[in-house]
């Protein structure tokens, strides 16, 4: 094995800099002549605004400027944009309201931005935002997602009739009636996937400056795809041309997908610091946070399986009101449409689905993408559907499953669903994490909990993912505005050191160490001379980002394939300065050599003479540099089996995860050691949402789980650690042998919580979060307690 | 404006600042010392926490002008010459970090939990010491693993 190379769990790069308080993230950066910004946010869910009076703030001590909506669009800037289409039952393409980035006469949600306000301190700019009157002409809210697009409902946008945006029929709907018809036996079950709130730790942040000499603007944005943010501020919201618009992401604390869209902050940001002249600075606070960050998940659903008489699954029928929230964030369409319902399948056999989605505009935060973005929607349906269907069979939940696996010999697999599966084996999966979570002696542990008067449950989660995003023509198909390949350049220096500079970004995922052993392992240069660059439209070339568990599977692949290049082109000047044909030069280790001689060249030589051309192959270009694009031919299909054991004090409401286990099959591993470690926050995510983080609106919009003392977030104390392994399958589209890791965690954990406290208690459902008040009462109910 | 002076890892430092300014805001805003992050506006996240007179802090919820005449260390404060403190250096090995947000704060913690119960921690003990510190990215496992062999190396 190389040293550092694939399969390493080599120390991350990136550490010493977080680790000794050098990190340098958004709010970190400080420009001279910094001003400060603070928006103004509607207090109101729902409301006209009928006047708008600066003039005080305006007067207030340090303030610069005070910027309406009027201004933004006398300048013609937004308004933002959705970018993914949805076709609704009637043909039409989705509902897309007008989301302008200051508001325009009418605000639709809690946070809604109405105003900037800039300054020369923060203090100063908070002071004045107080001090802008707006009479406000208050409508009665829409806040619930089940009844938002009930008879005489608020209407919302007049663009949306019955607050509607798109109602998205899919599958065979009378192949799945009738086999319903004909079926032996048909679970239902009624279930909410709770709505979340993203939380990376490091709040959202703009820097923007304006250069009046080459008329450029450099935004430093808390982003993890600083080209879609170039390109969508640019070619969609007029804010300055492409080659004039510099976006950079420096070390951003957490994504989770919550850094992905273009927000309104950004705009304004942008645009105002042209205006005003100034560098201006905009860092939200935590509160800030939640009113105004998309949030995630958020629908109610009908789940129906059909089976025979053997539990064998005929059929499924699926349906989803899904919350959008008051506007469309920038991917926001796409989530409960094409990244749920097409793995509606999950790891089984279901020939027959038909699912309808109804998405629907609230009075509530935009609502787009969060870790897993429509997968954990569909996995907790379908892995929650599954065990309710064991019951009613009377099967063992491991044993219905294995029933209606994908056998491990029909890989490629044509689901109904459009995703044709590459690789895997779910049994495998299955028999290692039952295996170590020690499944077949489990009804002793439940004996013992008994003596002691609680509860013990055990839950399976047999989960798969799309991840990998995505082939371009796949997702252009199905209406995206953009392309989602991935792009790489790997560029030696005369002296031998080598850096990479990649289209992903890395907020936690530490590709600037995974990144390094690939180049490592493929051109044989030492770990510490390779420095991996991203985040600075300025730096690279370009890129789509990181989300959706690409990185590795699309970035990386694009890595290799400037490497092969290099090699390619290396062997050309090896030939020539070893008096060789170029056929006969080999490559390995990090050196050219002449086959069956002693005759070889480092590759940092080759890098010299390339730069250095006084001998040089005829006509060949000096310089050793090359770009690669990848655009994947597949999805990548990470798969796994998770089981939870809990324990539940039915006195208390109290859950406790005893015991966790996870066997995931991500493909190959480059770095085992993060990798684990993306399962573990995974699984916390998915806890969080299981067990504490719910986020609520009252009944005027008002949100009240508006900080950390009322959303509750997991803590150390909430979780055990966790035992991970792995039953790894070749995916045979992926030049690297890899499926991206990313999400896993948090699509698998949900159903295996829930179902573990379903079982524990011996009932059909209980909806996330199960807070012990939630669960007391389930326990009350079940005449437990 | 009133005047502040502290000792801060083991600089003296003085400026002065409105009344309302925080402790954080000081050390970011004024002395540059952005190593101490910002992750809530309700005391609750740990990001912020630094070490007052030797305790640790929640630097979000102090103001500036509390601290005047106290020594303050910072996550900027623990390595020495260019090598790292044994428990930034137990975070590196066992990765006890991804985004890096939380990890000053994290690291100060445990430094703290370290001072108050010993080199020889368990992991539940870790676990509720943790209480105050959010992290949204790690799942925990790794930061107690890091908390435990910090603790162990800073005995030896
Ligand atoms: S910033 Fe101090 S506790 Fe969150
Ligand atoms: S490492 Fe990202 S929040 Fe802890």
């Amino acid at each position: 094995m190389v040293e550092n190379g694939i399969g390493a769990s080599v120390r991350r790069k990136e550490d010493k800099r977080f680790l000794i308080g050098k990190g340098n993230y958004t709010d970190d950066i400080n420009v001279a002549a910094q001003t400060h910004a603070c928006f103004v946010r509607s207090p109101h869910a729902h409301a006209t605004i009928n006047s708008i009076d600066t003039g005080e703030a305006m007067a207030s001590t340090g303030v610069v400027a005070v910027l309406t909506g009027d201004d933004l669009a006398a300048d013609g800037i937004g308004p933002l944009i959705c970018g993914v289409t949805v076709t609704s039952d009637d043909g039409e393409p989705h509902r897309a309201p007008a989301h302008p980035a200051l508001a325009q006469g009418k605000v639709n949600y809690v946070g809604d931005h109405v105003a900037i306000v800039i300054a020369e301190t923060l203090a100063q700019a908070r002071d004045a935002a107080e001090k802008v009157d707006i009479d406000y002409g208050v409508l009665p809210a829409v806040t619930d997602t089940g009844s938002a697009a009930d008879e005489g409902q608020q209407q919302i946008h007049e663009v949306a009739p019955n607050n509607m945006c798109f109602n998205w029929p899919f599958g065979e709907k009378d192949a799945v009636e009738a086999a319903f018809a004909s079926a032996h036996k048909i679970s239902t079950l009624d279930l909410v996937n709770n709505r979340m709130v993203t939380n990376p730790m490091e709040p959202r942040a703009a820097l923007g400056e304006y250069n009046e000499g080459t008329e450029e603007i450099t935004l430093h944005l808390t982003t993890q795809n600083p080209h879609v943010h170039r390109l969508v501020l640019s070619a969609f919201n007029q804010l300055a041309p492409e080659h004039k618009l510099r976006v950079v992401g420096p070390d951003v604390g957490g994504g989770f997908g919550a850094k992905i869209f273009v927000y309104a902050e950004e705009l304004v940001v942008g645009w105002a610091c042209r205006k005003v002249k100034r560098p201006v600075k905009w860092t939200s606070d935590r509160t800030e946070a939640f009113l105004s960050d998309a949030h995630g998940r958020d629908h109610v659903a009908t789940a129906e399986m059909a089976m025979d008489e053997n539990g064998k699954f005929l059929a499924m029928r699926v349906m989803t009101q899904a919350n959008l929230g008051a506007y469309l964030s920038t991917f926001a369409t796409m989530v409960p449409s094409y990244l749920y319902a097409f793995l509606l399948a999950g790891q089984y056999t279901t020939p027959l689905i038909y699912s309808e989605v109804k998405a629907v505009f609230t009075n509530t935060a935009p609502v787009d993408a969060c870790r897993g973005a429509g997968r954990p929607e569909a996995t907790y349906l379908v892995e929650r559907l599954v065990d309710v269907a064991a019951a009613d069979m009377g099967l063992d939940p491991a044993e219905i499953r294995r029933r209606n696996f994908i056998p491990v010999d029909a890989f490629p697999y044509q689901t109904p669903v459009v995703q044709c599966y590459d690789s895997g084996d779910y049994e495998a999966a299955l028999d290692k994490a039952m295996a170590m979570a020690d499944y077949d002696s489990f009804s002793a542990r439940a004996d013992e909990a008994r003596t002691r008067g609680k509860r013990r449950g055990i839950g399976l989660s047999s989960y798969v993912e799309a991840c990998g995003i995505a082939p371009s023509a796949a997702v252009g198909q199905l209406g995206a505005g953009v392309g989602l390949w991935e792009s790489a350049q790997v560029r030696f220096n005369p002296t031998g050191n080598v850096q990479v500079f990649t289209g992903t970004h890395s907020h936690g995922q530490g590709h600037e160490t995974t990144f390094a052993q690939l180049v490592t392992e493929q051109l044989g240069v030492p770990f510490e001379n390779i420095e991996v660059i991203h985040g600075d439209t300025a730096k690279t070339q370009f890129g789509m980002g990181t989300y959706g568990s690409r990185s590795l599977a699309v970035g990386g692949v694009a890595i290799a394939k400037a490497c092969e290049k290099l090699i390619a082109k290396g062997k050309k000047i090896a030939a020539h300065a070893l008096e060789a044909a170029e056929g006969d030069i080999e490559f390995a280790d990090g050196n050219f050599s002449v086959a069956g001689t002693d005759k070889a060249m480092n590759i940092a030589e080759v890098a010299f003479t390339a730069y250095v051309p006084h001998s040089y192959p005829e006509g060949l270009e000096p310089g050793f540099d090359e770009n690669a694009f990848f655009d994947p031919l597949n999805f990548s299909f990470p798969a796994g089996t998770h089981i939870c054991e809990v324990e539940v004090d039915p006195e208390t409401g109290v859950v406790e995860i005893v015991k966790y286990t996870a066997v995931d099959d991500f493909g190959k591993l480059v770095n085992p050691m993060i990798v684990e470690g993306q399962v573990h926050g995974g699984i916390v995510h998915g806890v969080g949402q299981a067990l504490l983080e719910g986020c609520r609106y009252d009944s005027e919009g008002q949100l009240i789980t508006a900080s950390y003392m009322d959303y509750a977030m997991p803590r150390a104390d909430n979780v055990p650690s966790f035992d991970i392994d792995y039953a790894p399958t070749n995916p045979p589209h992926n030049p690297l042998g890899v499926k991206g890791c990313g999400e896993a965690g948090a699509i698998g954990a949900p159903p295996a919580v829930i179902n573990a406290i379903s079982n524990a208690l011996g009932i059909k459902h209980i909806d996330m979060p199960a807070t012990p008040e939630n669960v007391w009462r389930a326990a009350q109910t079940a005449a437990l307690g | 404006m009133p005047a502040v002076a502290m000792n801060v890892n083991g600089n003296a430092v003085s400026g002065e600042v409105e009344p309302r300014t925080l402790l954080v805001q000081f050390l970011r805003e004024s002395l540059r010392l952005t190593g101490t992050h910002v992750g809530c506006d309700t005391s609750q996240c740990g990001a912020c926490v630094v070490h007052v007179n030797g305790k640790s802090v929640k630097s979000c919820t102090m103001l500036a002008v509390m601290a005047d005449g106290c020594d303050v260390t910072t996550i900027e404060g623990l390595a020495t010459d260019g090598s790292m403190h044994p428990m930034q250096q137990a975070f590196m090995d066992n990765h006890g970090l991804q985004c890096g947000f939380c990890t000053p704060g994290m690291v100060m913690t445990a430094l703290d939990i370290v001072n108050r119960n010993g080199n020889d921690l368990n992991e539940a003990t870790v676990r509720k010491e943790l209480e105050g510190n959010i992290c949204r990215c790690t799942g925990y496992h790794n930061i107690v693993k890091s908390v435990q062999a910090g603790a162990k190396a800073m005995g030896e």
